[in-house]
């Protein structure tokens, strides 16, 4: 079980004592580090190196994490767990908007990096084979595809994932805290704003209005379910 | 507009009497409430009508007293004349008289008369004569009477048609029957013959005829011409009069607008600075009065807008210094923490120092983290730039995480955590992530101060508030703990080891979470008897807090079951009351009535002579049951300066025993002492305190219901009223 969740990572710190740690810490666990230093170069790098994962500093010289992030969502789906030191919601929820799929406040503990790094990894394990639909949508879950009217919407894998979530149990309301141990891994309830960034992100590419969403349904003061098929 | 100014008069008085009066009144009151409302309101209206009131009163003085005048210099000339004509009048029937009366008596004087022929002419003929030679000389002036005194045999004589009986009045012809002066008075002139009666005035005087009889002699002199002149006169100033009022309460609405115009203008922009739009100005002109209202105003505006700008600057400056300084901390904290974990894994291969010191290390660190954590969160409430992300959360599902999160906290300490009145779903619009940290802290606290006794999260929803208390029965507070807990980095007892290393600032952030929601963070505590700690919140976000659900002292307090006791016992709670209070008075115990937080010393002063019990009971404050503020309000004094969660002191257990004693004997004492105690606070921070301690109206009565007077209100409208009640059954003694 543990090879696949090896991978390369690649970590996007300017920090060099810190990403020579992370380094360490990594390569404990079993991963393969990359490094770039620099915003301007992290796209380069992340082309070159093709990260199964990648670590992002949210304050870099040159272009910042933000726009790095865009840049990486843009060609790829790979997850991006960014490194951020300030957990004000603004700061935050930019960085979830501009792609990342999750993040961890410094100073944080090498074993919480390396579970969320785990967790974020452990979704390309054994896809079984399963047809879903939620809405006017059908979610290929093997094929790690979604489709309307046979047109085929990207998603990354975070929201692929938390549409799945959502589509297996469309008899369900999935509280926020439920949706982030499901979907993100975490066993103790962390901060329910990823899980709004993220219905956003999803809505945005899944309802035809994302202004009254049809798909993923709010339930008021509970949480999201899905909608009616 | 005095109907209006009396119905106003009314309205504001309340009106006394009977119910069909009342109802009259409202009916007649109705219509007129919108010319109140405008009357109250309106300035304008309130200067054009007085001005016009006043100048109509000054117009009408004005108007009497020209025509006054008027009619006395129109009438002076015309007395005059007509008293010269009379004067002459009455002497020529004088020597008419005379001359007939000589005729009668000595024919030899006839020559001279020429009316030879009616030597002796009747009475009647002679006074015919008379009235017909006196008006042929005014030439229509005007008309002679002639009335007899005796009615023997004339009737009344006059000239023209003039009714001789209508035209005298009564009071004139007595007053010459009395007096041989002449007299006069005014009168209207009737004729006989359809002519239109006339004003006159008449001159009269009684004389003798050639008989010697007395007879009265009027003259009588129109006045017509002068009426006329006179009611020229007042329809002129009539006219003049009324254009002079409407022109005035022209020129006053006129004036009044000018001053009042800007006034409003300056209103509304007030109201929009107010409002925020800072840059609003008014339009000045002129050098005049207004116009430095204008210029001033605007000062204060200018002066206001850069304050706020400053103080904004300022703010945005504070949050980029505690962002910037928390990254730059944070992230070589990150390597640091990290490394020292490594080492910490790996600390089996290290000789024991090594391996302790990697423990001490890896230790250390996590509470430094902590505290800084807890530091970046307080410096943002201090900046404000904390931010409430409120959304309809079920408190319930909030409670058991937290009680699920401290379960194994909880286990260690032997302690049982209950939840109780989760029955129904506890609706409210919080930020989930706040609620949770408050209770987190409020729980964690009272497992590490519980001594392994129960804790007991009850939670409640009633009227527009939520509320969450957190029970221990642990070593409790000591009088004026209660508000000081909130204080940062406070600590009970700093000889006391802390167990599990809070930051010391963990109350202080659970003050302001709960500030942040416009809700309460209360505590309550009694040395020996546990503490409770009670968050209120309101339902939705922007509605303010009246009360809570849950009464801050809890029912089974010591105090509560005191009172309880004594009430099954049929004690008479009036009775209490009086030997309380004079026990008080004469305990002397006045050092908790001040108001908690300001004056901490005398606190510590009354805390310190609990040791002397023995020798001053009443002095003992038994419970420091005290209604603590946790004020929503920023600038307030004791709380404003928030808090250390954690630390509570239990003294030794002898102390306690004396305690328990003295309180025995005293528990009335120290119930007067709280009450008072909540009074004082009430009346600092009257928005805390209201609903609480509002409806206990005396020291004495606050005594006897004080108690639960601190509580009644509230547990009135406490919906689940069950779970109170089965808790109590629950726990009892």
């Amino acid at each position: 079980m543990m090879w696949f969740m090896k991978g390369r990572v690649l970590v996007v710190d300017d920090d060099t004592a810190l990403a020579e740690m992370l380094g360490i810490v990594l390569r404990g666990e079993g991963f393969e580090p990359a490094f770039v230093a620099d915003g301007d170069k992290a796209l380069a790098a992340f082309r070159e190196a093709k990260p199964d994962l990648v670590l992002l500093d949210l304050m870099l010289p040159g272009r910042d994490g933000i726009e790095v992030c865009r840049q990486i969502r843009a060609e790829s789906g790979v997850p991006i767990v960014m490194l951020t030191a300030k957990s004000d919601t603004v700061d935050v929820v930019v960085g979830l908007e501009s792609g990342a799929d999750d993040y961890v406040v410094k100073p944080f503990k090498p074993k919480e990096l390396v579970a969320r790094i785990r967790a974020r990894l452990r979704r390309s394990e054994e896809p079984a084979p399963e047809q879903l639909t939620i809405g006017d949508l059908v979610i290929d879950v093997a094929g790690h595809s979604v489709k309307r009217d046979g047109q085929a919407i990207a998603l990354t894998p975070l929201e692929f994932d938390l549409l799945v979530a959502l589509a297996r149990k469309p008899w369900q309301v999935f509280t926020r805290e439920v949706l982030l141990e499901q979907v993100w891994g975490y066993r103790h309830a962390a901060d329910t704003r990823l899980v709004n960034v993220h219905v956003q992100r999803l809505r945005s590419k899944v309802e035809k209005d994302p202004e009254h969403p049809e798909i993923v349904v709010t339930v008021r003061g509970v949480g999201y379910k899905a909608g009616p098929s | 507009m005095p109907a209006v100014l009396l119905s106003g008069g009314l309205l504001q008085g309340g009106v006394q009497g009977s119910p069909v009066l009342r109802l009259l009144l409202r009916w007649v009151r109705r219509p007129l409430l919108p010319v109140i409302r405008l009357w109250r309101r309106n300035i304008q209206l309130k200067v054009i009508v007085t001005t016009l009131l006043m100048s109509l009163g000054v117009v009408l003085m004005l108007g009497f007293v020209v025509i006054g005048q008027v009619r006395n210099g129109l009438l002076d000339a015309k007395v005059n004349a007509a008293q010269s004509q009379a004067v002459g009048g009455f002497a020529a029937a004088k020597v008419r008289a005379d001359e007939a009366a000589s005729l009668t008596s000595g024919g030899a004087a006839a020559e001279v008369s020429g009316t030879d022929e009616a030597a002796s002419p009747s009475p009647v003929q002679w006074t015919n004569d008379l009235v017909d030679a006196l008006s042929s000389g005014g030439q229509g002036a005007y008309d002679v009477v002639t009335l007899p005194v005796e009615d023997a045999f004339a009737s009344p004589r006059s000239s023209g048609t003039v009714d001789a009986n209508a035209s005298i009045p009564e009071a004139l012809r007595e007053r010459l029957e009395r007096s041989p002066l002449a007299a006069q008075s005014y009168t209207r002139v009737v004729y006989k013959e359809g002519k239109v009666s006339q004003p006159a005035l008449v001159i009269g005087k009684q004389i003798n005829d050639p008989d010697g009889e007395p007879y009265q002699l009027y003259f009588l002199f129109p006045l017509t011409q002068e009426e006329k002149s006179l009611s020229l006169v007042k329809t002129t100033l009539a006219t003049a009069g009324v254009f002079v009022v409407v022109l005035l309460g022209a020129i006053a609405w006129l004036v009044v607008r000018q001053v009042v115009t800007p006034v409003r203008m300056a209103a509304g922009v007030a109201e929009r600075l107010s409002a925020g739009r800072l840059q609003e100005r008014m339009k000045v002109t002129g050098e005049d009065d207004i116009a430095r209202l204008g210029e001033a105003f605007n000062k204060m505006a200018q002066n206001l807008q850069l304050k706020i700008q400053q103080l904004e600057e300022l703010s945005r400056m504070q949050r980029r210094f505690v962002s910037d300084v928390s990254h730059e901390l944070r992230t070589p904290l990150t390597t640091v923490r990290m490394a020292a974990d490594v080492i910490h894994e790996a600390r089996e291969d290290f000789d024991l120092v090594t391996a302790r010191s990697a423990e001490l290390l890896a230790d250390q660190l996590d509470r430094f983290e902590s505290l800084l954590a807890d530091l970046l969160e307080i410096s943002r409430f201090d900046a404000g730039a904390a931010a409430l992300e409120a959304e309809p959360t079920d408190l319930r599902d909030v409670v058991r995480r937290v009680v699920g999160g401290a379960e194994p906290l909880a286990e260690r300490k032997g302690t049982r955590i209950r939840v109780v009145g989760d029955q129904q779903p506890v609706v409210a619009e919080v930020d989930a992530r706040r609620v949770e940290r408050v209770l987190r802290n409020l729980v964690v606290n009272a497992v590490e101060h519980g001594e392994g006794k129960d804790v007991v999260v009850r939670l409640a929803a009633a009227g527009g508030a939520v509320a969450v208390s957190v029970r221990d029965y642990g070593v409790g507070l000591k009088p004026g703990e209660a508000t000081r807990v909130f204080s940062r980095f406070w600590r009970a007892d700093p000889a006391r080891a802390r167990t599990t290393g809070g930051t010391g600032l963990g109350l202080s952030i659970a003050l302001e979470d709960a500030r942040l929601h416009g809700g309460w963070l209360q505590a309550w505590g009694e040395p020996g008897g546990g503490s409770q700690f009670r968050l209120t919140l309101p339902r939705t976000a922007d509605e303010p807090l009246r009360g809570s659900p849950i009464p801050l002292e809890p029912r089974d307090s010591r105090q509560s079951r005191r009172a309880r006791e004594a009430a099954r016992a049929g004690r008479p709670v009036d009775a209490a009351g009086v030997t309380s209070s004079s026990a008080h008075g004469g305990g002397g115990a006045s050092v908790p009535v001040q108001p908690v937080g300001d004056r901490l010393p005398p606190r510590d002063a009354s805390a310190g002579r609990r040791h002397g019990a023995a020798a001053d009971p009443a002095a003992l404050p038994g419970s420091s049951a005290r209604v603590v503020s946790c004020p929503s309000v920023p600038a307030q004094p004791s709380g404003g300066r928030p808090s250390a969660a954690t630390a509570r002191t239990g003294d030794g257990a002898a102390a306690d025993a004396a305690r328990d004693a003295a309180d025995g004997r005293n528990g009335d004492v120290a119930g007067d002492d709280r009450v008072v105690d909540d009074r004082a606070e009430g009346r600092r921070d009257g928005r805390a305190h209201g609903p609480v301690t509002g409806p206990v109206t005396g020291p004495v009565a606050g005594r006897t219901t004080g108690r639960t007077g601190a509580v009644g209100p509230e547990r009135t409208d406490s919906g689940p009223g069950a779970p109170v009640e089965q808790e109590e059954a629950t726990r009892g003694h």
